[in-house]
């Protein structure tokens, strides 16, 4: 009876997505999950069991997506079948109907041995997860404030995290950044741990930014940075208890961040050391790399196959993505959270030939329906850089108000609340051969992305 | 010409009290009072530091996650003791969230354990419980005529006694305690309200309110230059009809 319902619930899983996708609502990335899970709630771990190559899960605030697409893509080069819920689709749900959408109806998971299971998972959805799809590696990128409303307060993100890394099999390999204190934390009292970081001392920011979560030990002494990167990443230490950042397995040297476009460093692990270019700009995309080279290194696959990787991936989905319309570049630059803005905003103002953007903020559940946290950004950072700004979304007028107050200069800012007449505003107002910077929330990414790619005849990404 | 005035702002634990943008509501003081010529001193009052009372015409306090306001709760009680003095002798206050909770007599938390509040208001705090539902969303209130919007995100309930008033009656959202249709406290100079948002770039009113209240106690003048405040008010009309 049991396998009954698990052919049913995938059979179930299936017919909704495609009938999802047919109607183009959401591409059927969670549809199908949902039905499938509501008819077997062990949809998920019956179907990752069969992960030939078993599979990996990717946590944290920031750099879930782009750090498991470049796990996927080494996956892929070193010639095996990534199975990755792509899209962002990162609750339960999206997880089993990835999964599902993968299986036979005889539930048997198609070409299952050359299989490995890439996950990005919510920070909320982690405790049900991690027993479920019992990856071989767990990536745990970085903690900060995001979406107060909807994850509770940050603290109790991390202590979920703490409880489900000890019931964890002690053969379950972490993957830590080394340089978030709230991150490294989860190696504490494990073995097979690798911690990445990066050693570039110059990129010293100097004081932990306004946007920082963890600027306190866990034996609740405020932490000393001697380099301190962004946020409260950086390299930290506890004058009290004596913990202090692990040195890390995988580090990033050398960084050269450029025009922001794309980024250069040595990679270095194990005495292994290869100069790399990125196909995607600033410090945060530095440590997704780092992220995924370690997770690599943790699965043994390749290490030519990860260079190969890093050097040819690009960017995720609305993830510093760019698009050609009109002669005009277009980078649509996801900023959800301050601490993931912060990144964003550092990286635009490397291009001094930078002039437009366009801001678009909404209030939809998937953002977070409190929109405070734009407060909590470094926009003052950006004051008088740009020459045209194009607010939009469905809170416009208040992002409008942040910048005025970031004292940006108000007679360059638009307020259009409606993206499809805001987005061709923003093009209007980009010269020929120019660069519009386009920072939406998530709700704002998905809606001017559809919008660019058809502008410029990409294709829908739903995949 | 009026020689420049200056104002002498404490902000209250900047680095523990700070999760929801409270800092904008610092960034708004500064600048309106820069658009006016008021001098605006901020001085931070961290853990350890000894709050004395004629040093400010302002103080502020923000919302913290609850670890930080288990820290905040016992430094209130050694070290800014003489904050419902300061109130009492006219200096203007605002508390918002857990700065407003901390702010009352006491909060009782989830599993029933208590923490002296500061005693500015005669009100007290209760959360019923882990399982019960945390009161979010946008909110909407009337206040002195006028409007008041922003967004709340509290477990705790909030009662208030004789000696305090209602800041604003809610008009959308849950307010106090989601029962009585009170959002915030006043007493005297002292302001206190779930709303964050941040509460005052996006309620120039209320800024200003606070402003002229500390000029008039100061310098017996209350008055304030009227300042260019369309963009505050799209602003403020649009969190008003958030829903």
């Amino acid at each position: 009876l049991a396998a009954a319902r698990t052919l049913a619930s995938i059979w179930a899983a299936k017919t909704a997505a495609k009938a999802s996708r047919t109607l183009h609502r959401g591409g059927g990335t969670a549809a199908g999950g949902l039905v499938g899970l509501w008819l077997q709630p062990g949809l998920i771990r019956g179907l990752a069991a069969q992960l030939g190559h078993g599979c990996v899960t990717v946590t944290g605030t920031n750099g879930k997506t782009t750090t498991s697409l470049l796990i996927s893509e080494t996956a892929r080069a070193a010639g095996l079948l990534p199975l990755a819920n792509a899209s962002g689709s990162n609750l339960a749900r999206g997880i089993a109907s990835t999964l599902a959408m993968a299986t036979d109806t005889d539930g048997k998971l198609e070409r299952a041995d050359q299989r490995i299971g890439v996950f990005e998972v919510d920070e909320a959805t982690l405790t049900q997860a991690l027993p479920d799809l019992q990856p071989r590696v767990a990536v745990f990128t970085n903690l900060f404030r995001d979406q107060l409303d909807r994850y509770g307060e940050v603290e109790a993100v991390a202590t979920r995290w703490r409880t489900v890394v000890a019931s964890a099999p002690a053969d379950l390999r972490l993957v830590l950044n080394a340089d978030d204190p709230a991150v490294a934390s989860l190696g504490e009292n494990r073995d097979n741990v690798t911690y990445y970081g990066v050693e570039d001392r110059k990129l010293n920011h100097g004081t932990p930014e306004h946007a920082s979560d963890a600027l306190f030990c866990r034996c609740g002494e405020r932490l000393a940075y001697a380099v301190a990167f962004y946020g409260h990443i950086g390299h930290w230490s506890c004058p009290a208890c004596g913990r202090e950042r692990p040195k890390p397995n995988v580090a990033a040297r050398l960084v050269k961040l450029g025009d922001g476009h794309s980024a250069r460093f040595q990679l270095e692990s194990h005495g292994e050391k290869s100069t790399l270019e990125l196909g995607t700009g600033g410090l945060y995309n530095i440590y997704n790399a780092l992220a995924a080279a370690a997770a690599a290194e943790s699965l043994s696959l390749p290490r030519s196959a990860l260079e190969v990787a890093l050097t040819t991936t690009g960017a995720a989905f609305g993830r510093q993505e760019a698009f050609e319309i009109d002669g005009r570049r277009v980078e649509v630059c996801l900023g959800k959270n301050p601490a993931g803005l912060n990144q964003v905003l550092a990286t635009l103002l490397l291009d001094q030939s930078r002039g437009t953007a366009l801001i678009v903020l909404n209030d939809g559940i998937a953002d977070g329906r409190d929109i405070s946290w734009i407060w909590d950004a470094d926009f003052e950072v950006a004051a008088g850089r740009l020459q045209r700004i194009i607010v939009s979304g469905t809170r416009a007028a208040e992002m409008a108000l942040r910048l005025k107050y970031a004292e940006w200069d108000e007679s360059s800012i638009e307020v259009v609340p409606d993206i499809s007449i805001a987005v061709e505003r923003a093009l209007a107002a980009t010269p020929q051969g120019g660069c519009l910077t386009v920072m939406p929330t998530y709700t704002a990414m998905l809606t001017v992305r559809e919008l660019m790619a058809k502008r410029s005849g990409k294709e829908p990404f739903w995949r | 010409m009026m020689a420049t005035r200056t104002l002498r702002l404490g902000h209250l634990y900047p680095s523990l009290m700070n999760i929801y943008g409270d800092r904008g509501n610092i960034v708004c003081l500064q600048r309106r009072c820069r658009l006016r010529g008021i001098n605006l001193e901020v001085a931070p009052l961290e853990v350890g530091d000894v709050l004395r009372p004629e040093d400010f015409d302002l103080l502020f306090m923000g919302g913290a996650q609850d670890r930080e306001q288990t820290l905040v709760c016992s430094d209130l009680a050694a070290t800014k003791g003489a904050l419902r003095e300061a109130v009492d002798d006219g200096v203007v206050f605002l508390g918002v969230c857990g700065g407003y909770q901390l702010s009352g007599r006491f909060y009782r938390g989830a599993s029933g354990e208590e923490m002296r509040g500061a005693g500015v208001f005669d009100l007290y705090t209760l959360h019923p419980g882990a399982k019960a539902r945390r009161l979010i969303g946008n909110v909407s209130a009337e206040w002195e005529g006028g409007s008041l919007a922003g967004f709340e995100n509290h477990g705790g309930r909030t009662y208030l006694g004789a000696g305090a008033e209602p800041l604003a009656r809610v008009v959308h959202g849950y307010g106090n305690d989601g029962e009585s249709g009170f959002e915030g406290a006043r007493y005297k100079s002292a302001f206190g309200s779930y709303l964050h948002g941040p509460i005052l770039p996006k309620n120039p009113a209320v800024a200003d309110k606070l402003l002229g209240l500390a000029l008039q106690r100061r310098y017996g003048d209350g008055t304030l230059a009227p300042l260019d405040d369309a963009l505050e008010q799209m602003a403020h009309a649009s969190a008003l009809r958030a829903r």
